[in-house]
């Protein structure tokens, strides 16, 4: 019988290799149908009309002109007459067209007439913001802060910040939806492929059994497609009013202004160390806005607890559009306000950043010993000891290098979800879960962790994913994925399998607590002499297939990782241009399914990392209430050759991958803007307090300090 | 985008016949890469569209009289893929290199790249070239203008002029050729820019009735070191932040005359007097080309948010010097 637990190292022989994605042929050949692509017969074009205003009441809407342009199907009302617009690019009226192009022609026709509202855009101060504008949180304390600030023999203080940005999904959101009688399908672009239905159902009054959703592949949440959307709703109510289906997929101009926000955070910071670089005092002030929503309430400092420190934030409510969760939420921003804060400390020390970080790494808790051998580690790979220089780059020329670096946490546990193993009479195999791959491979995962189980190659098993016909599985939020679906599968697999060690025991004459399943074979644990084919075995079920159902399992998942990133960074001080040079990510995730695909969330996270660090901003006008950059030209990101090199390091020690399966995609985004701000205040000697590290703020530092 | 006439003419003539009298008649189209964005959006709204990338003569680089032509509608690639033409104008070729992604190369031409239209946010979000509020004044210099102007920015006017081909063009003393309903017309390329005064004002001196049709380099211009630096923050699809590129009449490693020209940081492309009457009569080295790029600095009125470029400009021109002796 085969038990419900991952084989040990020396019997994987899928599991942990580095193996490249089932679809990936699919996708680079354009087979693969994103949403996008969507296009059943007859299908309209929607477009919508947004606010040109940050804040205002609706107060007249005029659709007639629109409804009278032939090829016009149907409207519909986002925003009704007398509600509120919260921020530029706000819905109000969608409209579905014959073409595209009419549609367009539409949303022009349609005249919105608004009552204009007092807004606030900025989110540079708490005071200014001016009342009900703002929402001061509970403030936190530990030990006695001020007091211990007095007592410490080096103090830093210092503020540092980072605005909101988008997360720039490369596919935007938006769906493709269809009636066929009361029956809804609709194709969207979702994290959360079986936990859409009920939006749908109380939205359209039919029940859930009703909805149909589908979502093959897409091009990435990041955390801000958990939902059907004002949007999703309205393509569905627009397609059955006009008896067609209706595609609604946003352009990319209201994508990045309504589509989610980050949160920015600012913080005034004073820290406190002895002159051995024990730290003992923290105190931080800090300030961001999440929109017309609190947010979450970061907390202040990251990871490290310092024995006195204290802190206190507010919340600023602004027009800047609405906040969605954004790849590990509140941890980037937590992230580089305590690393930038603690490495400046470091520098009054005098000390080398990684003899201060692995001094303090006690305070990390429980995972101090991880923080420790991956600082090491990550030491060794980027060639600290030998590169590093105390703050300022003294070599000649206008480039100045520098190291920085930066850890990190996550939970990352395993989401609620069922998977079924089916084994057909004649071998073949599927697995199917109402998951969704993002673009992570969460499909190739679930086909390695059923391959393996049965002992079949990896294109034995057909995987089934991405519609909610399926056994539901979770949303993709929180890292929660591959602890979901791994678990599920296994469980499923292994007792599907058990069933068919029961039907072929008695030809092998034995028992089904005597098999194993290994190289396409069903055989005698301990005498592969006796052995008979999986197909031969899978012959024995007759006509009735063997179907499983398994769901998540605590005993294969775990949760908690760390990871520590450093970076290595050229600045030109005399344009203040820095280019990320290289980095190193060393990172746990517990047991790694898929070396490749593990590798590639951290080189994607690195990169993500990178574009927050030095470019991305959403850049709002207080005089317009309006954003200014809501296009990929302006809303900048790197290209490749801005990209330096990227080393990635999986920890795979027994002690890391004995603990089950950990999810992976939201912690190794954490560190990347900490580890490039420390690594530019150590190649120009100054601290640039915010990111992105634009050249104009390279250089504003530059003016006040540093080496010119 | 609103709905238009195609027009698609073998001839100059039989495009300029197609043309109207003011903007709103009729635009001309080469690559489209600049024109059909601004049509996507609403900022430009001509009822007529004339391709002119049917008129064979209009492409193409050849020597003429030992300097060189390049016609309005040479694309980007075809100059990166036969770089001859440009040998002895690396600073065009920087440019023309600088112009990284690969749909804007194949498409774009150098025509358009001169008569390509400002990046300003404000414009392309929908206030206007001169980004006016409802009160006729300026959204710039109280918004954010981190990429505007800081010379020529006394007002109504705060945009940068974006072509990468004009600082070089401008340094090296080429002319353009245009054509209208009247004849052809010859001018320098800094001639083809102004800084407008009022909305009516394109910052183009170009009339809607006429064609760019070609780009002269005198056979002089070969003897000129020359180059240019961009000063960009990113390599991906991007415009630099500062530009200069300098044209240096020698003897020996000294300077008769030199031509600085600035790109992105006015209106128009900006000579830099100052810095050429630095280096006149001065044997180049890292010492004139930094005064030289001090010199280049001075009337600069940065907004609140660009005082960053004067430093660009500084360095720019130091390294664009430096970089046509090397
Ligand atoms: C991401 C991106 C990055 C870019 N980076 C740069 C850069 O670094 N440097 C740079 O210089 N440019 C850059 N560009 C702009 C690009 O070079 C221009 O869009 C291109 O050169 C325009 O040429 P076109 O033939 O497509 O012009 P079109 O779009 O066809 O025309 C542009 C304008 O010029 C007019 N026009 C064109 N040709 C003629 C003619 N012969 N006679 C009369 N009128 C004419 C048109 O009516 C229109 O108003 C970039 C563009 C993008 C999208």
């Amino acid at each position: 019988m085969a038990e419900i637990k991952w084989p040990s190292a020396a019997n994987r022989g899928l599991i942990g290799k580095s193996i490249s994605r089932i679809d990936g042929p699919w996708k680079s050949s354009g087979r693969a149908k994103y949403t996008y692509d969507q296009g059943p017969a007859g299908m309209l074009y929607a477009k919508l009309v947004t606010s040109p205003y940050a804040h205002a009441k609706v107060t007249a809407i005029d659709t007639s002109r629109a409804e009278r342009l032939p090829g016009v199907r149907a409207i519909h009302i986002f925003t009704a007459v007398g509600k509120e617009v919260n921020w530029e690019g706000h819905e109000v009226v969608g409209v579905a067209a014959d073409t595209e192009e009419l549609a367009e022609d539409a949303a022009r026709l349609i005249r919105v007439e608004y009552d204009p509202q007092p807004y606030l855009v900025a989110d540079t101060d708490a005071q200014h913001a001016g009342p009900g504008r703002f929402r001061e949180m509970s403030p936190r304390k530990t030990g006695d802060p001020e007091q211990a600030l007095q007592q410490a023999d080096v103090t830093s203080e210092g503020t540092y910040g980072q605005p909101v940005i988008t997360h720039c999904c490369h596919e935007a959101h938006g769906s493709v939806a269809e009636w066929k009688g009361d029956e809804l399908y609709v194709w969207i672009s979702t994290q959360n492929v079986s936990g859409l239905s009920n939006e749908y159902a109380s939205a359209l009054n039919i029940p859930a059994t009703n909805v149909h959703v589908d979502c093959q592949v897409m091009g990435g949440g990041f955390g801000s497609k958990f939902a059907a959307d004002s949007w999703g709703v309205a393509a569905a109510a627009m397609a059955r009013k006009a008896g067609r289906p209706v595609k609604l997929m946003l352009d990319r101009e209201v994508e990045l202004l309504s589509a989610g926000c980050r949160p920015s955070l600012h913080a005034k910071i004073r820290v406190g160390a002895k002159r051995d670089g024990t730290l003992i005092a923290w105190d931080s002030e800090s300030w961001g806005t999440a929109g017309m929503s609190g947010g979450g309430v970061p907390q202040l400092p990251y990871i490290i607890q310092v024995p006195n420190s204290g802190h206190r934030h507010t919340s600023i409510f602004t027009n800047i559009g609405p906040a969605r969760a954004w790849r590990a939420p509140n941890h980037p921003q937590m992230c580089f306000l305590t690393m930038a804060a603690l490495d400046d400390l470091a520098a009054k020390l005098n000390m080398d950043s990684l003899d201060f970080f692995l001094k303090n790494v006690g305070l990390t808790g429980e995972r101090a010993g991880v923080y420790k051998q991956q600082m090491l580690m990550a030491a060794d790979m980027i060639g600290w000891k030998q590169k590093w220089h105390s703050r300022g780059d003294k070599t000649p020329g206008h480039i100045k290098r520098g190291l920085g670096l930066s850890f990190h946490t996550w939970a990352g546990g395993g989401h609620m979800g069922y998977c079924r193993t089916t084994i057909h009479p004649d071998g073949s195999v599927e697995v199917a879960t109402g998951s969704q791959d993002l673009g992570t491979g969460t499909r190739t995962v679930i086909g390695i962790v059923a391959a393996e189980t049965l002992g079949l190659p990896l294109d034995a098993v057909r995987v089934e994913i991405g519609n909610n016909k399926y056994p539901p599985d979770g949303a993709s939020g929180g890292s929660t994925t591959v602890g979901g679906v791994s678990s599920s599968t296994r469980t499923s697999a292994t007792t599907a399998l058990n069933e068919l060690f029961a039907k072929a025991a008695p030809s092998l004459g034995t028992t089904a607590d005597k098999l194993e399943a290994v190289g396409g074979q069903i055989r005698v644990i301990g005498d592969p002499s006796k052995s008979i084919p999986w197909k031969k075995a899978c012959a024995k079920l007759g006509t009735t297939p063997i179907v499983a159902m398994g769901q998540r399992n605590f005993s294969l998942i775990s949760s908690g990782v760390g990871g520590v990133q450093m970076a290595e960074v050229a600045v030109d001080i005399d344009t203040g241009i820095v280019r990320m040079e290289k980095m190193v990510a060393v990172q746990d995730c517990g047991l790694i399914i898929d070396m490749k695909t593990a590798m590639s969330q951290v080189y994607g996270a690195c990169i993500m990392g990178t574009c927050y660090a030095l470019y991305e901003e959403k850049i709002m006008d207080q005089q317009t209430g309006t954003c200014l950059n809501p296009n990929m030209e302006f809303y900048k990101l790197s290209g490749l050759d801005d990209i330096g090199d990227i080393t990635v390091h999986m920890m795979t020690e027994d002690s890391y991958q004995d603990r089950g399966v950990i999810g992976l995609g939201e912690p190794p985004v954490i560190s990347p803007g900490a580890a490039i701000s420390n690594a530019v205040a150590n190649a120009i000697g100054v601290r640039v307090p915010e990111l992105p590290i634009t050249p104009d703020r390279v250089l504003a530092a530059l003016g006040k300090g540093g080496l010119v | 985008m609103r709905p238009f006439e195609y027009g698609n003419p073998s001839t100059v003539k039989q495009a300029i016949s197609l043309l109207g009298s003011d903007w709103e008649q009729a635009a001309v189209l080469a690559g489209g890469t600049d024109l059909i964005s601004l049509m996507k959006d609403y900022i430009d709204t001509p009822k007529r569209v004339v391709n002119i990338k049917s008129i064979s003569a209009l492409r193409g680089a050849s020597e003429v009289n030992g300097g060189l032509r390049l016609g309005a509608t040479t694309t980007f690639e075809d100059l990166f893929e036969n770089p001859a033409p440009l040998r002895d104008f690396p600073s065009l070729r920087a440019a023309i290199d600088g112009i990284y992604s690969a749909q804007m190369r194949s498409m774009g031409t150098v025509g358009g790249d001169l008569l390509q239209r400002p990046r300003c946010w404000y414009y392309r979000n929908g206030f206007g070239l001169l980004a006016l509020d409802s009160k006729g004044q300026s959204l710039v210099p109280h918004g954010d203008n981190r990429y505007h102007a800081i010379f020529g920015n006394a007002g109504p006017a705060y945009f940068v002029s974006p072509s990468s081909l004009a600082p070089p063009l401008v340094a090296l003393g080429a002319t353009l050729r245009i054509q209208g309903p009247k004849g052809e017309r010859e001018l320098p390329v800094a001639e083809l820019f102004r800084i407008p005064r009022h909305t009516g004002e394109r910052e183009h001196t170009i009339q809607p009735k006429e064609i760019l049709t070609e780009i002269l380099l005198p056979a002089s211009a070969r003897r000129l070191r020359n180059a240019t630096y961009e000063v960009r923050e990113r390599h991906f699809m991007d415009w630099p932040l500062a530009t200069a590129s300098v044209a240096l009449r020698m003897e020996g490693r000294r300077v008769r005359q030199a031509r600085v020209v600035l790109g992105q940081v006015a209106p128009i492309p900006w000579r830099a007097e100052g810095a050429e009457r630095e280096l006149a009569g001065k044997t180049l080295d890292e010492a004139v080309a930094t005064r030289a790029g001090e010199a280049a600095t001075v009337g600069a009125h940065p907004l609140s948010k660009n005082g960053y470029k004067v430093q660009l400009v500084r360095v720019a021109v130091k390294r664009a010097l430096l970089a046509a002796i090397a």
